[in-house]
């Protein structure tokens, strides 16, 4: 999980705040920050696709599960959980 | 249209050197070949680069009154100049040319700088008075042509470009922080200033008149709006009937004195509702035939070609393409940033470039166009989306209301999910401030400020220091507050983004490059003023905009052009910088070594973004708007403040008349 948070931080800080991520914690709101734009969800969306084989689910499109390093995380640990559970 | 020049000492000045007046005409060559003219008076000079439309054989100027103490230098056009010349004649003024420039210069004898309020028409005008030793300068009411000016070292220098202002040899040309981080927020520099230190614009509507060393502004036409509640019209069907009558009259006419010309008139037929009303004006009160030119799109997903050959064959013209692609945006983008001297967070002006390229080398210099209605008859999405986010305002928790918004913008369908979230996120900004007078913009504003994230340390810390004694924001007229919600974003639209970005880096200027004129029949100010009355209902109601042109529209369209949902003119960014189609320059005005020169953004944050646009991923509006953006700015820096750009000086081909004057008692 180290990993994971390692390269999200890296994917967040090089594609939308373009080398500029001293101020970015693993808590810090991308939205209230004006960190992600409408488009940067979407991007945000197919990297975790990509990356982590995962599918994002209509209903899982909201701030709960995507608005921090920290946020996104805790929503991709549920996502293995829920994804092993036979049935 | 034309291009003017001049310089006026403020002290006790020394003549003016003709070569001066000369090398700064040779900059405005693209927009009057035709013909020069030169003034020479005591310390004063002005010059006109003419584009020849009406007198063809005795229009040249400058023009002097009876006695020659009166002279000027004019660019644009009267279209009431018929009438006008007419009272003139009757008060016993004598004419030598044809021409509305004559008419405006004794309608100024006459009745002095209130002879702006009789003039319906579009021009930037400059009036020396030997008598009173005074200038006058002076733009129409809402910007359609442009005019700059700058003191330099006791001398005022003005012209049509900042291109020409800037070779006098008093004048030095550096890009000015504040004005950029307007730029990198609005789309454009707030009106008075450009985006070079200490040039300003005589604003839309106002006129400057310098006497004995002192400039002074005056304004003679406010943009202004019916006070809440007062709108004209009554309620019921028999207003609304009278009010479509009342702009059919005003259009017709606004269409039939702007085909006053002594060469043909062509028509710009973009596909939409406005340009299409316009043609369909002109082909109905016009006599000869009408050619209509079009943009189109390599990219479908820009591309309204379609739409414009249905238009195009219901009217009957002569109609005729230009293909912008990837390649061909990128290959022509310094000269757009030369025209416009502006940055531009958008590559939409390119298309423009081409068009009017087309335009003249079908031998048309003058088109009608559409722009105007959008404003005045409430055609943008940013009106719906003000309208959504107070209709959400009253109920904030609401998870229902904020989806009206995805009528709007069919890209946050998916992102808006089941949820508010997100939405709440993007639109929900200042969601509750609905007395602020940036309401409706406020989105927009904050969104395209995030492009300052490119800007180096240095320009942003010149930034905040400019801040502190310039300010730098927004102003806002006395009454704005009477007025309704509609109205309050009506006027953001039509005072900053109409004339400092819409009418001149995609209007005038890329219309001027290749010499041709536009003419905005729905910018006629009797209509405008019109409009500005009308109850907002009127306009946009419910989320259906351009309610009443629409309805007007039924008589004169295809019900499938007039019931189109409106399409924004945009062009593609990212594609045509990306390097399998960019020229080399793109690559070196974004290397660290570059913009380490030019000192105003980050060349690390760059980086990153031209890693990110190499990917060939589609970008997101913000960083289309930052490419865009930091290559223009790249560009101007390159052009205009790093090096001068060369030019065809005026020579022994050229048509040149110089008149001379020594003092006058």
């Amino acid at each position: 999980m180290a990993d994971v948070r390692h390269e999200l931080r890296h994917f967040i800080v090089q594609n939308f705040l373009f080398g500029q991520g001293q101020d970015l914690s693993d808590g810090t709101s991308f939205l209230e920050n004006g960190i992600l734009d409408s488009t940067g969800v979407l991007e945000l969306v197919a990297y975790l696709e990509e990356t982590c084989d995962i599918k994002v689910k209509d209903d899982e499109l909201i701030p709960d599960n995507l608005d921090s390093i920290d946020a996104i995380v805790a929503y991709l640990g549920r996502k293995r959980g829920t994804s092993v559970t036979p049935g | 249209m034309c291009g003017i020049a001049g310089v006026l000492g403020l002290d006790d000045a020394p003549p003016v050197e003709e070569s001066c007046v000369r090398q700064m005409l040779a900059m405005l060559r693209h927009r009057g070949p035709d013909e020069f003219g030169i003034f020479l008076g005591d310390g004063v000079a002005l010059g006109s680069a003419r584009l020849s439309i009406l007198d063809l054989s005795t229009g040249q100027q400058p023009i002097a009154n009876e006695d020659g103490s009166i002279w000027i230098v004019f660019n644009g056009e009267v279209f009431n100049h018929p009438e006008l010349r007419t009272q003139l004649e009757a008060r016993g003024h004598r004419f030598s040319t044809r021409t509305d420039t004559e008419v405006v210069l004794h309608l100024y004898e006459d009745a002095g700088p209130d002879c702006l309020h009789r003039l319906n028409g579009q021009f930037a005008v400059a009036i020396w008075n030997a008598r009173e030793r005074s200038l006058f300068l002076a733009r129409d009411r809402v910007g359609i042509c442009p005019l700059f000016y700058t003191v330099a070292d006791g001398t005022l220098v003005f012209g049509s470009e900042v291109k020409a202002v800037a070779r006098h040899p008093k004048v030095q040309l550096r890009l000015d922080p504040l004005s950029l981080a307007q730029v990198f927020t609005y789309w454009s520099t707030l009106s008075p200033r450009s985006v070079f230190e200490g040039i300003r614009e005589v604003p839309p509507g106002s006129s400057l008149t310098v006497r004995e060393g002192r400039v002074s502004l005056q304004k003679y036409w406010q943009l202004s709006f019916a006070a809440a509640g007062e709108s004209a019209a009554a309620d019921g069907d028999r207003a609304e009937g009278e009010a479509v009558e009342r702009l059919r009259d005003l259009l017709v006419d606004a269409v039939a004195i702007r085909l006053r010309a002594d060469v043909s008139v062509g028509a710009y037929l973009s596909g939409g509702l406005d340009s299409s009303v316009i043609s369909s004006v002109a082909r109905r009160v016009g006599t000869g035939r009408l050619d209509t030119f079009s943009i189109s799109f390599s990219d479908a997903a820009f591309d309204e070609s379609v739409f414009q050959r249905e238009m195009a064959e219901y009217l009957g013209t002569a109609h005729q393409v230009a293909t912008a692609s990837y390649a061909d945006i990128a290959r022509v983008f310094p000269d757009v940033v030369w025209h416009a001297e502006s940055p531009v967070l958008r590559t939409a002006p390119a298309p423009m470039f081409l068009l009017s390229d087309l335009v003249r080398r079908n031998g048309y210099k003058v088109v009608l166009t559409g722009e105007g209605a959008d404003e005045f008859l409430a055609g943008y999405d940013i009106f719906k989306e003000a309208k959504v986010r107070r209709f959400w305002a009253r109920q904030p928790a609401s998870a229902r209301r904020p989806k009206l918004l995805q009528r709007l913008y069919g890209d946050i369908a998916r992102v808006s999910g089941t949820g508010p979230g997100f939405l709440s996120a993007f639109f929900g900004h200042r969601l509750t401030e609905v007395d602020a007078p940036d309401y409706s913009h406020a989105v927009r504003w904050r969104n395209t400020a995030r492009t300052q994230r490119f800007f180096s340390e240095g320009l942003m810390a010149a930034v905040a220091d400019s801040r502190k004694t310039e300010g730098g924001e927004v102003e806002y007229p006395a009454d704005f507050g009477s007025w309704g919600p509609l109205e309050r974003s009506q006027y953001l639209e039509a005072a900053i983004f109409l004339p400092s970005y819409l009418l001149s880096s995609q209007g005038d200027r890329m219309m001027m490059a290749h010499s041709v004129e536009g003419r905005f029949p729905f910018l006629d100010h009797r209509v405008i003023e019109f409009c500005n009355r009308l109850p907002a209902r009127f306009k946009l109601r419910v989320l259906e905009d351009k309610y009443l042109l629409r309805a007007l529209a039924r008589d004169w369209l295809p019900r499938r052009v007039s019931q189109r949902p409106k399409r924004p003119y945009r062009a593609p960014i990212h594609r045509c910088f990306a390097s399998d189609v960019a020229p080399g320059y793109v690559r070196e005005l974004l290397a660290p070594a570059a913009l380490r020169d030019s000192g105003l953004f980050n060349p690390l944050a760059v980086g990153q973004l031209v890693q990110k646009l190499e990917k060939g991923l589609p970008l997101g509006e913000t960083d289309d708007m930052a490419v865009a953006g930091i290559v223009s700015t790249q560009l101007l820096h390159s052009q205009f403040v790093a090096s001068k750009r060369h030019t065809v000086p005026l020579d022994d081909r050229d048509r040149v008349k110089v008149c001379r004057q020594q003092r006058v008692s």
